[in-house]
């Protein structure tokens, strides 16, 4: 019983299924009705320094490879590669060296000298101190991969429940998990309950009785108006690396320009802890459209149609929780992978599929065990 | 019986004034949406889809759908439902983004 139907839910599901297991998928609201439906479709290495999560990122980036070679067109998948700018020549120096690491990581980074960015980038600004190219760094729509990898594990057996709320928890005298309580669907028993809950994934664990401290970090993205292509790589500044590694509760934000399919222009990214606050935040806009003119000037003049936002499942580590809850027997999460969901839903599904089925892991899941954080049930023992 | 919503409302506009569509004149009333002006000209269709080139006109009336886009006074991606009619305005057909010059 996975419960979320995001992407990484949807992965889950597709992956479990895929291993022969019997599978249902159950979701509040509709299929990428969350953070899934909310973000940009991000498949990233660049932005992750050497580290459990890069090899997380480097596994789903070949399953992303696989998964859009075997339902063709069906994805929106661009492996149209990153471009990551920096303005200083400091920021350079900084860029270089966590190239260097990455590219000894199975990372392809190549330099790009300030006089062959416009090359790459026709509308760059000008003065720019240079770039790293990273070719491994893709695209989806999020929403898209999410319903499409859905269908494809409903074909092969796998249920889904949408519009469905899990309730409560069926739990053992011992504490170990046996089933959910719905308020639709009464009481559905299983094998196990996998948390791919995302931003929400916290209240899930609560129902079992476990803690797990995801937090949401929102952000916003500006869509233009549609326009001729004039950005083909996902272009950011530097500062983003800093900011997606940043836990300040505070405003943070540097421009991540990508042209789509359609022709609209997504502008993020911004990140701040304010709750759930849905509201509007005129200041963060504005500051998304002037770093994007910053980077683009050619975007001055055009019109932004809309924004959204959505919070990213935060965990303190930055890293998600993947793996059999002890505190929990048959809980399994697959949550907290902040706004990196996408990019890493394939490998996280698949190493779920394994740890359900009891096979030897692509890689070391212990890093991302789910009660790594001090919780208060602990503390009071 | 008139369809004609001034004689239904009983409406009293002041004096109508004239903006260009492809160089051509269209009369409008003060208050008057270009989508409108149009309608009441006869036309019905002023934009042709970016893939298919399926024809476009105003299609929700109120801002949504974004169908009955055109350039207007040197702006594109104007929404003909929202947009009043000013006199003397230079509206065109939109083609493609209105934003291919930038490419």
């Amino acid at each position: 019983m996975i419960v979320g139907a995001g992407m990484v839910g949807a992965a889950c599901a597709y992956y479990a299924t895929a291993a022969g297991l019997s599978v249902a998928l159950v979701d509040r609201g509709p299929v990428a009705g969350g953070t899934t439906g909310a973000g940009e479709g991000n498949l990233l290495v660049s932005d992750k320094p050497p580290g459990p999560e890069l090899e997380l990122a480097l596994l789903s980036l070949r399953l992303w490879q696989g998964l859009a070679a075997e339902l063709p067109g069906a994805l929106e998948y661009e492996a149209k590669g990153g471009l990551v700018v920096a303005s200083t020549d400091e920021g350079m120096t900084a860029l270089r060296a966590l190239a260097a690491e990455q590219s000894a990581h199975g990372v392809g980074a190549e330099e790009v000298p300030p006089e062959r960015l416009a090359e790459l980038e026709p509308h760059l600004a000008a003065g720019l101190a240079g770039g790293i190219r990273y070719a491994q760094d893709a695209q989806v729509q999020p929403a898209l991969a999410a319903a499409q990898l859905i269908r494809a594990a409903r074909r092969a057996g796998a249920e889904l429940l949408s519009g469905t709320e899990v309730t409560g928890m069926l739990l053992g005298p011992d504490g170990a998990v046996r089933g959910v309580r719905t308020d639709r669907d009464g009481q559905l028993a299983c094998g196990a309950v996998v948390n791919a809950a995302g931003t929400w994934g916290g209240r899930i664990a609560e129902l079992a009785g476990v803690r797990l401290p995801v937090l949401p970090r929102r952000g916003f993205v500006l869509v233009t108006e549609p326009l001729p292509p004039l950005v083909r790589h996902k272009v950011y500044a530097a500062d983003y690396v800093a900011d997606v590694a940043s836990g300040s509760a505070d405003l943070q934000s540097s421009a991540v320009v990508e042209g789509t399919q359609a022709g609209t222009v997504l502008v993020g990214a911004s990140r701040e802890r304010v709750g759930f606050d849905r509201g509007p935040a005129v200041p963060v806009l504005r500051r998304l459209a002037a770093q994007a003119v910053g980077l683009f000037p050619v975007l001055a003049g055009v019109q932004v149609i809309r924004s959204y936002r959505g919070f990213r499942p935060y965990l303190p580590d930055h890293l998600p929780a993947i793996g059999p809850d002890p505190r929990a027997p048959g809980l399994f999460h697959a949550c907290g992978h902040e706004g990196a969901g996408i990019g890493l839903a394939p490998a996280t599904g698949l190493l779920l599929a394994r740890l359900l089925s009891g096979a030897p892991t692509e890689l070391d899941t212990s890093v991302f065990r789910p009660d790594r954080f001090p919780t208060r049930m602990q503390e009071v023992l | 019986m008139s369809r004609d919503p001034l004689g239904l409302v009983r409406a009293r506009p002041g004096p109508g004034f004239e903006f260009s569509f492809d160089g051509e004149p269209v009369p409008a009333l003060p208050g008057q949406s270009i989508a409108a002006a149009l309608w009441a000209s006869g036309r019905v269709s002023w934009r042709r889809t970016r893939q298919s080139g399926a024809p476009r006109g105003a299609f929700c009336g109120m801002g949504v759908c974004f169908d009955c886009l055109v350039e207007a006074d040197g702006r594109a991606n104007v929404r003909a439902c929202l947009a009043p009619a000013r006199p003397g305005a230079q509206v065109r057909t939109q083609e493609g983004t209105g934003h291919d010059h930038r490419a």
